[in-house]
């Protein structure tokens, strides 16, 4: 453990950035919360890990953890469809660490991994989609289904377990064994390329088959987020779904795909609760909440008209 | 399909067993299954509903004594990680394993349940640069080799003759280790 949380300090990481070491035990639950909603630290190692560190690059694109289920787990994220770049630099800081540590491998096994589902490459290959078209013209539900029947699975937002939060999917590789890690990215790559399609199409349709009812969805959600007082969780991330649509459908053009994607972080429970300083109800989450959306929407609209 | 035990509800679970070549299949409801779980009749050693499902898994029984499975009951004993203790038993329990040995501890018993997860048992993917050189060029070797066979197929000679030169450098730099 000492040696992995120390391989910043020799300088190693430098050609990849720069990177700050922190133990889980000196931060707060809530804290560590918010490290969760930021998908810089899996609800794992927040909740369960004795002993356990987060190795944090400055730009929160990668995140290491120590001590989760194995004992190092390395996290690269990045915007787009960029699954091979995220991979060509997971890579490379796996070769740092293996500088200086003795991974457990096996030559027939490959890494061998605490859970029997990960041995083999370890990787995780995953991208997160915004499927709205799909949902809404009831597709999703047999993409999804085919998916898992080629070797992928389809979880919610914050990964294992957790429900697809405003039409938010994230797909992944279950297959570590057998395959090299160059076939598992281009199987997922060209899976989620399909999705694309289909949900590009499935956005067409709905534009041609029924524009006023999308325009009123999307309108009507917009209205909602700038108007409310009282917004809880699920619903804010349905309607920032809606919005988020609009404004890549053209229908929406003075709030950023950014900012939609700045709110959906920023209204989870443990950052509210961080903005605020205090720990809050439910309810006094869900007024938060709304006032920070409204906060959000009027300020942008202000600036446009200036 | 009537049950083959009862012979009254519906057959639901459908098995077919095949030891040393001799086939024998199965169909019985669910609740013959349930209360003759120790034995269906036909099988010499008792094939029990919970040895069906655990043994699709490839498990051993817990404990040993109680209602132990076929092909365990003559081993008579657990196996268990030399390293750190765990148990073949607790494993398939717990679905992790306890230490990097139980891997090469519990052996070609793993050989299944990675067929099972990720239809292959054996790893084709990234090594370790400096614990896996020799296996880096292992695995190289292999695929130039690969590669050679297409070459010739395709009767690239000139490529085909590159490859087999590279091959044979690699080769002796295993050999030197």
């Amino acid at each position: 453990m000492e040696r992995l949380t120390a391989v910043p300090e020799t300088g190693r990481l430098n050609a990849v950035g720069k990177f700050e070491t922190i133990r889980l035990s000196d931060l707060s639950e809530l804290e560590r919360r918010v490290l969760v909603e930021k998908h810089l630290i899996s609800p794992n190692l927040a909740n369960e890990s004795r002993g356990g560190a987060v190795i944090l690059s400055d730009n929160e694109s990668v995140s290491i953890m120590v001590n989760e289920e194995d004992h190092l787990r390395i996290q690269c994220l990045y915007p787009g469809f960029q699954i091979s770049e995220a991979w060509e630099l997971a890579s490379r800081i796996d070769d740092i660490f293996e500088e200086v540590a003795d991974y457990a491998f096996d030559e027939r096994r490959g890494f061998l991994t605490s859970c029997p589902t990960n041995v083999g490459t370890g990787i995780r290959a995953s991208v997160m989609m915004h499927l709205p078209g799909l949902v809404l013209t009831q597709q999703i539900n047999r993409i999804l289904s085919a998916i898992t029947q080629v070797g992928l699975a389809v979880r919610g937002i914050y990964g294992e377990g957790s429900e697809a939060l405003g039409n938010l999917f994230q797909i992944s590789n279950q297959i570590t064994l057998g395959q090299s890690e160059g076939e598992i990215i281009e199987n997922l790559h060209s899976v989620a390329k399909q999705i694309i399609d289909h949900e590009r199409a499935a956005r067409e349709r709905m534009v041609h088959e029924s524009r006023i009812r999308l325009e009123d969805r999307v309108f009507r959600s917009y209205g909602i987020l700038s108007h409310a007082s009282i917004m809880d969780s699920k619903e804010s991330a349905q309607r920032l779904s809606d919005v988020r649509l609009g404004i890549d459908l053209g229908l929406i053009q003075d709030v950023t795909p950014r900012m939609m994607n700045e709110l959906l972080v920023l209204t989870q429970p443990g950052f509210l609760q961080q903005n605020s300083g205090e720990k809050l109800s439910a309810e006094q989450r869900d007024i938060r909440r709304a006032e920070l959306i409204r906060q959000h929407l009027h300020r942008k609209s202000d600036h446009g008209g200036v | 399909m009537l049950c083959q035990e009862c012979g009254k509800r519906p057959a639901s679970l459908h098995f077919t067993k095949i030891v040393g070549g001799e086939k024998t299949e199965f169909h019985i409801c669910e609740s013959c299954a349930r209360e003759k779980g120790e034995g269906i009749p036909g099988t010499t050693n008792g094939f029990s509903i919970h040895s069906l499902l655990s043994g699709l898994l490839d498990f051993e029984p817990s404990g040993g004594a109680s209602g132990a499975g076929p092909g365990y009951q003559a081993k008579g004993q657990t196996i268990r990680c030399d390293n750190c203790g765990l148990t073949y038993a607790q494993f398939s329990k717990m679905g992790r394993f306890g230490c990097s040995k139980c891997y090469s501890q519990f052996g070609d018993k793993l050989d299944p349940i990675l067929k099972r997860v990720h239809g292959n048992a054996v790893h084709v993917g990234k090594v370790p640069k400096r614990s896996g050189t020799r296996i880096k060029l292992k695995r190289e070797i292999e695929s130039l080799r690969r590669e050679l066979h297409e070459r010739i197929e395709r009767e690239e000679f000139e490529n085909a003759a590159q490859i087999r030169d590279r091959i044979r450098e690699l080769e002796r730099s295993v050999a030197e280790g």
